[in-house]
């Protein structure tokens, strides 16, 4: 088996009320320069090693993710040790925000 | 007339709903648990209120694929009258059997106030007997209303006339201020492109009796009722029989409307 993680997301553009609360509460604890927040979520899954990456999609554009507000990357267990913690590049996401 | 009631794990105004179809206005329903894979011998079923499963992943996600929805959709597809009410629209939505999808609430907040609604289309067997333009007082109670249609697929909706619903004050004005969750268009409901589905956010079940304030939701219920025992039984000659069906006397050599079906 190998651990797979789906990360979940909000469209951009689309409205994410969440993450307009976080981001009132990280301005309540002095963080101001905080530009924006989006909050999404992570579904870890185990899965057998062979599953195809298009079953993987299947999966969330039927279930997983609501694709008219959603958006959705897949991401594979690398290190084989089975600890389900995928290797994930340190913040992908915050290079996107200036 | 026969109701049925879906009851899902965490549903919490089913109650409500056995009540005012039952107790309020006479009609024979049956609680459908949510296991059910057969809708057999319903003339409507209502999909209540709630927290189905949780609302875990999204609202009404778990709940879309739920075993009776299979029976659900069967039953949509012949043309059976649904309503999904909050939590229950909000399943409609992620069962793919209403257009769109919902957001939370733009305001940050559980929302947990009365509302004006303006009846847009009257080509449904819920508002059949209604006006366009009626203004309804009801409660919503919802944290994840914020009613959410892509550009293309909102002109889609709102030139079929799919848009059954939108939020107004108490004069039937369309504002900004009147709307309780962000909403695009202020839209409070919508229905399939065939008319039989409907959903809508607020509780027509919480506004069915004068002691709790307004009776504006029971003609939600009324009307369907009206709709389907005239369908089956009203005289073709009858005024009942032209409300129901959208047929004047001189068309009735044509068989019966179908919800949705717009004047040219």
């Amino acid at each position: 088996m190998t651990t797979i993680r789906i990360i979940v997301t909000l469209k951009p553009g689309v409205l994410d009320a969440q993450g307009q609360a976080v981001q009132q509460g990280l301005r309540a604890l002095g963080y101001e320069s905080v530009g924006g927040v989006r909050v999404g979520k992570c579904i870890e899954l185990a899965v057998p090693d062979e599953m195809p990456p298009e079953t993987l999609d299947a999966m969330c554009e039927r279930f997983l993710a609501n694709p008219l507000i959603e958006e959705w990357r897949v991401e594979r267990d690398e290190d084989g040790e089975e600890k389900s913690r995928s290797r994930v590049p340190a913040f992908p996401r915050s290079r996107e925000v200036r | 007339m026969r109701f049925g009631v879906v009851i899902f794990p965490a549903s919490n105004c089913d109650r409500d709903c056995v009540h005012v179809l039952r107790a309020v206005l006479g009609q024979e329903v049956e609680e459908v648990w949510y296991e059910e894979r057969s809708l057999d011998g319903l003339d409507a079923v209502v999909l209540p209120g709630g927290f189905a499963y949780g609302d875990y992943l999204r609202a009404g996600a778990v709940a879309a694929r739920a075993p009776v929805m299979t029976a659900v959709r069967a039953f949509a597809q012949v043309g059976g009258a649904v309503l999904g009410i909050c939590n229950g629209f909000q399943i409609l939505l992620e069962a793919g059997l209403l257009p769109g999808a919902m957001l939370r609430n733009a305001v940050l907040r559980f929302r947990c106030t009365t509302v004006h609604v303006r009846v847009e289309s009257t080509q449904t067997p819920f508002t059949r007997t209604l006006r366009e333009g009626h203004v309804l007082q009801m409660p919503i109670a919802h944290g994840e209303g914020n009613y959410f249609a892509p550009g293309s697929l909102l002109s889609t909706i709102e030139e079929a006339g799919q848009v059954v619903f939108r939020y107004c004050d108490a004069d039937g004005r369309v504002t900004s201020d009147a709307n309780p969750n962000g909403s695009v268009r202020n839209v409070a409901g919508v229905c399939n492109p065939a008319g039989n589905v409907v959903g809508l956010m607020p509780h027509p079940e919480r506004a069915s009796e004068e002691v709790l304030g307004s009776r504006d939701g029971r003609l939600l219920f009324e009307s369907v009722i009206t709709t389907v025992i005239a369908r089956r039984e009203a005289p073709k000659q009858s005024r009942l029989y032209e409300i129901a069906t959208g047929l004047r006397p001189s068309q009735q050599g044509r068989s019966p409307r179908p919800f949705g079906a717009r004047d040219d």
